[in-house]
């Protein structure tokens, strides 16, 4: 199936989207011949039998049965035809072929995370092509919905349980992922990527980022920046999202919206990660999780300011 | 006859009319109130088919003795209610007015049963939600040890459920106060008595509630 | 009958014989002001929302303010809009009188629901303005809700307390029906608003409770984290979405039913014709009434509920789309070889059927359980229930307001500017939503502040969304337009006569231009059915040139 995008659908690009393309079209040009039809008979009656004299007074019409059980017969034919052609593309959504290669899905506010089974870690889900995929997915706070449009899947992540997916992409490209489950401020920003590649590009990619013990801070820094989700609100070169960018942040001086300022040394940065809401940035609003003095170490946390220092 | 022919709405035909209107809607708001216990009825058996055992081990911090007294006083009032509106029919006010405070008597015994248990479970930190802190030994029963967790999902719906319910008595205490007043006053006849009727079937409904809960909660 | 000077109207002066009345169609006109103020804030809200998408990035509104916003318009056009207007203007105004009778059977209690929803706005308002802005989407899903800002708490009580006025709303109705019925007024003459509104009644008494419930559990989560929603606590999220769509699916019914209702009387009425399948009409509101309680998990394909229950959930939903359809058959049928007469409220109710159909059908495609996969929680989702919503409910509550407004003020608008609104407001609503379908269906989510990002995979976005906030321009004009004619036909308007429609319900052929404060000086015998033009001398005079 390498579909391109229509006007009523994005493109195509796993293995069962072309069954999901092909009933939701059959839905499509079946409303639409009713819809015409019954507009049609509307428009022709509201003209045909107008009014021609404010004294008309109609016969009354006897009721058909046969008519009326073809009313009744036909749409029901049709629901009937609808809803298991949509029940076996279901089962086929939601059962996962065994041998599917797993990959965990962190979500939180507003960033999604990617764990391989080697323990690479990264903010894009890069699979290799025509393999099934089954993501295993848990939410670190409130409920978020992992949607790919080309792939055509799409679950809820909660807190505390596991929900699943599974595809099996059909073309090398990059796929967007986005989050639909309404999810708080920055909601719409809460983008991924999917990128597919081939069974060898994936391969070395995963080799190339395997945390081998050898890491300098920055670069410990680094994954926790993708491992914790820092990249959903700050970004490294310096756009603005829900906070401030990491951008040249090191050293630089911060003015809060108390008034106060100072400069931002690595106490600053300590204190802005375990306790985000004791000074805010002027220009931002308090909306930082308070988890992290517990969630990271304090190894963790001063190589993320190492890594921060060097941005 | 007077009286009666005071207490008929002009928008109604007859008395009949009006009393079978009354008691219709007082039996549509008790669905409404069946509706709103079967919510809570539905969050405990969820929560219960989840945790069985937790549910079981936490029910035994409720004293079933207290839960029974209050059964019977419950039942007691009920009995009690369905006199008076025998009497009321008959013409027989001084009875009704008895009656009725009789009944006001056992809800307020139920209720400060109630207080009692709550105070009880209060005091050895049970309480709903995020304070939830059981400690202290009581009967044998070590109180720390049933901090387990779902326990205080037990708990939550314990006080909600309950205290639901309670806020249902003190309505129900607020009704028959009102209605003794108006029996004093002579307002009922054989002819017109429709208040009595309709308190009379929502403490009915109070009443079955609670014999729902008390297995529910206390004994299994 | 009347004596013209004397009606309800006039019968007792100043504001608190207003606020005081136990009259059913004072009561009525209160509903009016009330859902049409809070119609104006919710659709001012709107167009906000529109503006702030019509462009790419930051608009007009903040990411905060922007989710604030859309909240706002989701709770108070679906609470205090859409549940509460048919079944408090025009069920108030025009049932009693419709069986004959000359109240309901609860009056007082009547006048009770209108404080109580009142309270419930003004909690829902106090509570924006001075405890903080809640931004967790008019459904309250946990943990987000019992996470955000303690205005949730205001809100929360704002629902259940305005809940109660709806349950109150509901039953009266029932009871009226049953018990106030004047004689001849079998079941089977009633006509199929007052049939619409029973049904609607039955959801109202036996859903609400459940939100109540919801309400409470949600309230308590959020003060003292009772843990029966909140994960962190032990507590159940996908519970609370049970909870709430047990009562807020069945709500789409306590919204539509009405609107169904008085489309039949529309067409009836227009077509001057027995409106085809008045049993089936008539019973299937009943039976949507009842089967809308099973269906609730159509709304959870993707929220982590068994496949099992979403297969079933699924079927059920289509066993209650075939009856709803099949009215859309018997409206149009309604008008064959009858006489059509397309006058504004007709308008609408050709409009209606526009709409709902396409609310329908798309409610088939989202109700397929591979193809809701894709589509769920997108914007093909926002456009369809708003072509069920506003679409449906909304155009049908303007529809009845148009054929009852002579009526109830006893005056009539200016017709053309009524044809002239309506097709401002056909136009603008197909602008605004339908380009809607096409969004959601390519991928774009709801409750989406920006789509930025979103135009490197799909330029069109830019486009599409800018032809919707269009849209949405010249459907505010043109329900301002019947703002501004509403009123000068309120004060200029030329005198209506009793019955300027050529009806045959009670309301129009009993009563004078404007109804007597007690409705009827003596109980009207009901002789016909409430379509049986054909037996109707009293209305058109004796039919003896019957060969046209």
């Amino acid at each position: 199936m390498n579909q391109q995008s229509s006007i009523w659908l994005p493109e195509a690009a796993s293995t069962i989207a072309g069954d999901v393309d092909h009933l939701f079209y059959f839905i499509l040009v079946t409303s639409v011949i009713l819809f015409v039809g019954v507009m049609a008979t509307m428009v022709f009656f509201a003209w045909r039998y107008r009014r021609r004299s404010p004294n008309d007074r109609p016969t009354p019409v006897h009721e058909n049965r046969i008519v009326e059980a073809s009313w009744v017969v036909f749409p029901t034919i049709l629901v009937a035809i609808v809803f298991i052609w949509g029940f076996k593309v279901f089962l086929e959504q939601g059962i996962a072929p065994p041998n599917s290669y797993e990959v965990n899905v962190t979500a939180r506010k507003w960033s999604w995370t990617f764990t391989y089974p080697n323990g690479v870690i990264s903010p894009d889900l890069h699979v290799p092509v025509n393999r099934p995929i089954k993501l295993r997915m848990s939410s670190e706070d409130v409920i978020h919905s992992f949607f790919v449009p080309a792939f055509r899947i799409k679950a809820d992540v909660l807190n505390g349980r596991y929900s699943y997916v599974w595809f099996e992409a059909t073309r090398k490209d990059t796929f967007l992922v986005a989050c639909t489950e309404y999810c708080g401020t920055a909601h719409s920003d809460m983008y991924s990527r999917v990128i597919v590649e081939s069974q060898d590009d994936f391969n070395t990619w995963l080799a190339d980022n395997i945390d081998d013990g050898t890491m300098t801070p920055a670069e410990r820094g680094e994954r926790l920046y993708t491992l914790q989700g820092c990249f959903g609100c700050h970004s490294l070169d310096g756009s603005v999202a829900a906070g401030p960018s990491f951008a040249g942040l090191a050293g630089s001086m911060r003015n809060f919206t108390d008034g106060t300022n100072a400069v931002a040394d690595d106490n600053y940065l300590r204190t802005s990660i375990v306790n985000p809401a004791a000074q805010i940035v002027e220009g931002y609003d308090n909306v930082m999780p308070g988890q992290y003095a517990v969630t990271m170490s304090a190894e963790e946390i001063d190589a993320l300011i190492a890594f921060i220092n060097e941005q | 006859m007077s009286s009666a022919d005071t207490t008929l709405k002009h928008y109604f035909v007859s008395h009949e009319q009006q009393f079978d209107a009354a008691k219709l809607g007082m039996w549509l708001f008790l669905v409404t109130e069946i509706l709103l216990f079967a919510g809570m009825f539905v969050a405990y058996a969820v929560y219960r088919s989840w945790h069985p055992e937790v549910f079981l081990q936490a029910s035994e911090l409720l004293d079933w003795r207290l839960g029974a007294l209050n059964t019977v006083v419950l039942l007691a009032s009920s009995f009690t209610v369905a006199l008076s509106i025998h009497y009321v029919q008959k013409g027989q006010n001084d009875k009704v007015f008895l009656l009725i405070i009789l009944t006001l008597l056992c809800a307020a015994a139920f209720m400060v049963v109630k207080y009692f248990e709550y105070s009880d479970k209060f005091s050895h930190g049970i309480f709903p939600g995020a304070g939830f802190d059981p400690h202290g030994i009581i009967d044998g029963k070590d109180y720390s040890k049933y901090n387990v967790p779902f326990a205080p999902q037990f708990f939550s719906i314990y006080f909600v459920m309950t205290g639901i319910h309670g806020v249902h008595v003190l309505v129900g205490m607020g009704m028959f106060g009102w209605l003794a007043t108006r029996v004093a006053r002579g307002h009922f006849s054989p002819q017109w008595y429709t208040p009595v009727e309709l308190t009379g079937l929502y403490w009915h409904l109070v009443d079955i509630i609670w014999i729902f809960l008390f297995p529910l909660l206390y004994l299994i | 009958m009347s004596d013209e000077s004397h009606n309800y109207l006039n019968a007792k002066k100043g504001i608190w014989s207003w606020l005081s009345t136990t009259d059913h169609k004072r009561i009525g006109i209160l509903y009016a002001i009330a859902c049409g103020a809070f119609f104006l804030l919710g659709g001012i809200l709107a167009t906000f929302v529109r503006t702030e998408l019509g462009t790419p990035g930051e608009t007009i509104l903040g990411q905060d303010e922007y989710n604030q916003v859309f909240t706002l318009h989701g709770v108070v056009m679906v609470f205090l809009v859409i549940i509460p207007a048919i079944p408090g203007i025009l069920g108030n105004f025009a049932l009693p009188i419709q069986i004959g009778a000359n109240d309901v059977a609860f009056p007082r209690l009547n006048l009770a629901s209108w404080y109580l929803f009142m309270a419930g706005a003004i909690m829902a308002v106090c509570g924006w303005l001075f405890v903080g802005k809640v931004d967790t989407g008019w459904t309250f899903y946990t943990p987000y809700s019992s996470g955000a800002s303690n205005a949730v708490l205001w809100l929360t009580s704002a629902v259940f307390v305005a809940g109660f006025a709806s349950i109150f709303t509901g039953l009266n109705f029932i009871v009226t029906v049953h018990k106030m019925r004047a004689p001849g007024m079998t079941w089977n003459r009633l006509p199929l608003f007052t049939w619409a509104i029973y049904a609607t009644g039955i959801v109202q008494v036996l859903a609400t409770p459940v939100i109540g419930i919801t309400m409470i559990l949600l309230f308590l989560e959020k003060l003292m984290h009772i843990g029966i929603f909140d994960p962190a606590l032990g507590g159940d999220p996908v519970l609370f979405q049970h909870f709430f769509w047990f009562y807020s699916h069945p709500a789409v019914y306590i919204m539509i039913l009405p609107a169904m209702g008085i489309i039949s009387d529309l067409m009836g009425t227009f077509s001057r014709q027995q409106v085809s399948g008045y049993t089936f009409i008539a019973l299937s509101s009943v039976a949507i009434a009842f089967l809308g309680f099973l269906v609730w998990g159509h709304h959870m394909f993707v929220a982590g509920q068994s496949a099992l229950s979403s297969i079933i959930f699924s079927m059920l939903t289509f066993l209650i789309g075939i009856p709803t359809g099949i009215k859309v058959f018997n409206w149009v049928a309604t008008m064959y070889k009858g006489s059509v007469w397309l006058r504004t409220p007709m308008l609408y109710a050709l409009m209606f059927l526009f709409l709902f159909t396409i609310g329908g059908l798309t409610g088939i495609m989202v109700g397929v359980l591979a193809v809701d996969v894709h589509l769920h929680d997108t914007y093909f989702v926002v456009a369809h229930f708003h072509y069920v919503m506003m679409g449906g409910a909304l155009i049908g509550l303007i529809g009845g307001l148009h054929y009852w407004w002579p009526k109830m003020t006893g005056r009539m608008y200016n017709e053309t500017a009524g044809v002239i609104a309506a097709i401002l407001v056909f136009i603008g609503f197909n602008l605004t939503f339908f380009t809607q379908f096409f969004l959601g269906s390519k991928g774009m989510p709801r409750r989406y502040h920006d789509y930025s990002e979103l135009l490197d995979t799909f330029p069109e976005f830019a486009a599409l969304n800018m032809a919707s906030t269009i849209g949405s321009y010249i459907l505010g004009v043109g329900l301002l337009l019947i703002l501004v004619y509403a009123l000068y036909s309120l004060f200029r308007g030329p005198k209506a006569t009793a019955n300027p429609w050529g009806a045959c319900t009670l309301e129009w052929t009993h009563t004078g231009p404007v109804p007597d404060e007690h409705n009827f000086h003596e109980t009207p015998q009901v002789t016909r059915g409430p379509y049986d033009f054909h037996l109707a001398d009293d209305v058109f005079g004796p039919k003896n040139n019957s060969q046209s």
